[in-house]
């Protein structure tokens, strides 16, 4: 049961082998006994969560739930979640009990009816790419726990690779699904920018923050987004569009998928044993039916760049809610309220967040708007302006979603250059706002290697079946980090 | 470019967070090497291009002027760090 699909758990769950208490009750067992090795979880309250399995029983039995209800999922603490501690992986919310409920949470614990097992660890507000700047402490990846499991969404991505949950939500602000995704060998989607609501999901930057699912297979996935997704009044860059069904085309044949191959991910920079893994499954999409097409996205090298002025400038004008005023931590000794504010911000917030609230604070002021905040726009459309014309050549786009397998702890911490590279492959997706997957495709030294796909705006279902096609002929997806019964 | 001590305690002061002299200089070298990453921008010719705030072309929505939520004062204001009468508590700011 526990490295069923969500597919299997609904069946069995309809077909009254399992109740969802019993399958609740399943991992949360896996919880309190594997998550000390991981440090996955943040908040885990088996009370509410047999609660919640317990009316999603009712609804079973009285005919009234659907394809998710029942089945327990884990839910990345960056969304706010009624009654739960919310933390964001901060000192700053350490203390925080959310007064309401994230649209994603409402959508998928009160609308689908799947059951909370709890809130996981993540990169102090989703700034960082190893899950080593969370307050409470790193994350360790199952398939080596000298290594980091990638992030932000890093207890997300551990909690599903080691089974103590059977799927998890994350957030891709440049990279923080699809690059823990594939760090732990998992299928991760950051749809559309403005598919899935912002409401109730803590901001970094809010023109690039994105949430989707991160579970063992495209076919989970598409599963989850359909409870995810969908318009939504409250977040004034939800887009209206009509629901989608996004598994519709998961058994579409790739007869004639042309697939783009940037030049600039395929050059210098990637690690050869990740390149060859890129390569072999390449190979395995010729046999579907796929043509490779050489495309460019000549300013791609400068997506970091651009990034670091323009995550930072949003992030910095978001932060500043905190100031130990209406929630969250205040500092104990203080005179003034300008004191207040400054030891509230210098003890609530960790390194790398006060250095990202700098480097904003600093790219906004007088003086150096034009050079910075600006040109960094500019050079996002630029960006943008590379996929469009590269689309007009293929349908998607597929290269290595990291250029390195998981790397060990500590290993990148004291360098933030050296952190922020390790996302080169995964930002410009953010920048333009496309929709991006990372898929496992292969292994190097027992450490898993993502693919990674970007699709045209609003093409998740073609991105899902790409992925499904790929995962009917591998079985990447389906190994598991060995000792973990 | 490369920021010196005292710009690095002006943006700390900018964004209200407190540095100690310490911190700031850690502060100043990892600032200078994220900067030197930056600074790579500055190559560029951008001219004519359309600076890009957002990855939608998005007008605001607008609503009826209506009450749409409840009053949730009391749910809001447990979870502050100081309150007194409905009122949040910081310390004096007019002598």
């Amino acid at each position: 049961m526990i490295n069923a699909s969500l597919k299997q758990l609904s069946q069995a769950l309809a077909g009254k082998q399992i109740s969802s208490v019993e399958l609740t009750q399943l991992f949360l067992e896996r919880i309190e006994r594997l998550n000390p090795l991981f440090n996955a979880f943040i908040t885990v309250d088996a009370e509410k969560s047999l609660a919640a399995a317990r009316s999603a029983d009712a609804r079973i039995a009285a005919g009234d739930g659907g394809l998710l209800t029942g089945i327990p999922i884990a839910q990345k603490d960056i969304f706010c979640a009624e009654g739960w501690p919310t933390t964001c992986g901060s000192k700053m919310l350490a203390n925080f009990v959310a007064p309401y409920d994230a649209t994603v949470i409402r959508k998928m614990e009160r609308d689908s009816g799947l059951v909370s097992l709890g809130k996981t660890n993540m990169d102090e507000f989703a700034m960082g790419s190893s899950n080593e700047t969370s307050f409470f402490g790193p994350v360790r990846n199952p398939w080596d726990s000298e290594r980091v499991p990638g992030g932000s969404s890093g207890g997300s991505a551990a909690a599903v690779a080691a089974r103590l949950a059977p799927a998890a939500t994350g957030t891709d602000t440049g990279g923080s699904i699809r690059q823990p995704a594939a760090l732990c060998n998992l299928t991760g989607l950051k749809p559309t920018y403005g598919v899935v609501s912002r409401y109730g999901m803590i901001a970094f930057a809010s023109s690039l923050d994105q949430a989707g699912p991160m579970a063992a297979s495209a076919e989970d996935c598409a599963l989850l987004l359909n409870s995810m997704a969908g318009f939504d009044e409250r977040d004034s860059t939800s887009l209206e569009r009509p629901p989608e069904d996004y598994s519709r085309d998961l058994e579409q044949p790739l007869n004639g998928l042309r697939i783009g191959l940037p030049k600039e991910f395929f050059g210098p920079g990637c690690a050869a044993e990740v390149m060859a893994a890129v390569q072999l499954a390449l190979a395995e999409y010729k046999k579907l039916g796929a043509t490779l097409v050489d495309v460019s996205l000549p300013n791609s090298h400068l997506s970091v760049p651009a990034y670091y002025v323009i995550a930072p400038a949003e992030a910095s004008s978001n932060l500043s809610r905190f100031d130990g005023v209406r929630y969250g931590f205040r500092a104990a000794d203080y005179g003034n309220l300008d004191e207040m504010y400054m030891k509230t911000r210098a003890q609530g917030f960790g390194a790398e967040v006060k250095r990202r609230i700098m480097i904003g604070a600093y790219v906004l002021s007088h003086g150096y708007y034009d050079a910075y905040y600006l040109q960094a726009q500019r050079i996002r459309r630029l960006i943008a302006n590379d996929f469009v014309e590269a689309f007009k050549h293929c349908d998607v786009i597929i290269g290595p979603t990291s250029p390195s397998t998981a790397f060990k702890l500590g290993e990148k911490a004291a360098d933030p250059v050296q952190m922020y590279l390790s996302d080169i492959y995964t930002i410009a997706v953010n920048l333009a706002g496309l929709p991006g997957m990372s898929l496992p495709c292969g292994f190097v030294g027992g450490l898993p290697v993502g693919l990674q796909l970007i699709g045209n705006y609003f093409a998740e279902g073609q991105l899902l079946n790409v992925a499904h096609q790929y995962q009917q002929v591998s079985a990447w997806h389906q190994q598991r980090p060995a000792g973990l019964a | 470019m490369s920021l010196t001590l005292e710009q690095v305690q002006r943006i700390a002061h900018l964004a209200r967070i407190e540095i100690s002299e310490a911190e700031a200089l850690t502060t100043r070298s990892h600032l200078n090497g994220i900067f030197e990453l930056i600074e790579q921008m500055q190559a560029v010719d951008t001219k004519g291009i359309e600076p890009m705030a957002h990855a939608q072309e998005l007008s605001q929505r607008l609503r009826q002027d209506v009450v749409s939520e409840p009053d949730r004062r009391t749910a809001f204001q447990a979870i502050a760090p100081e309150t007194e009468a409905g009122l949040y508590l910081v310390p004096k700011v007019i002598e």
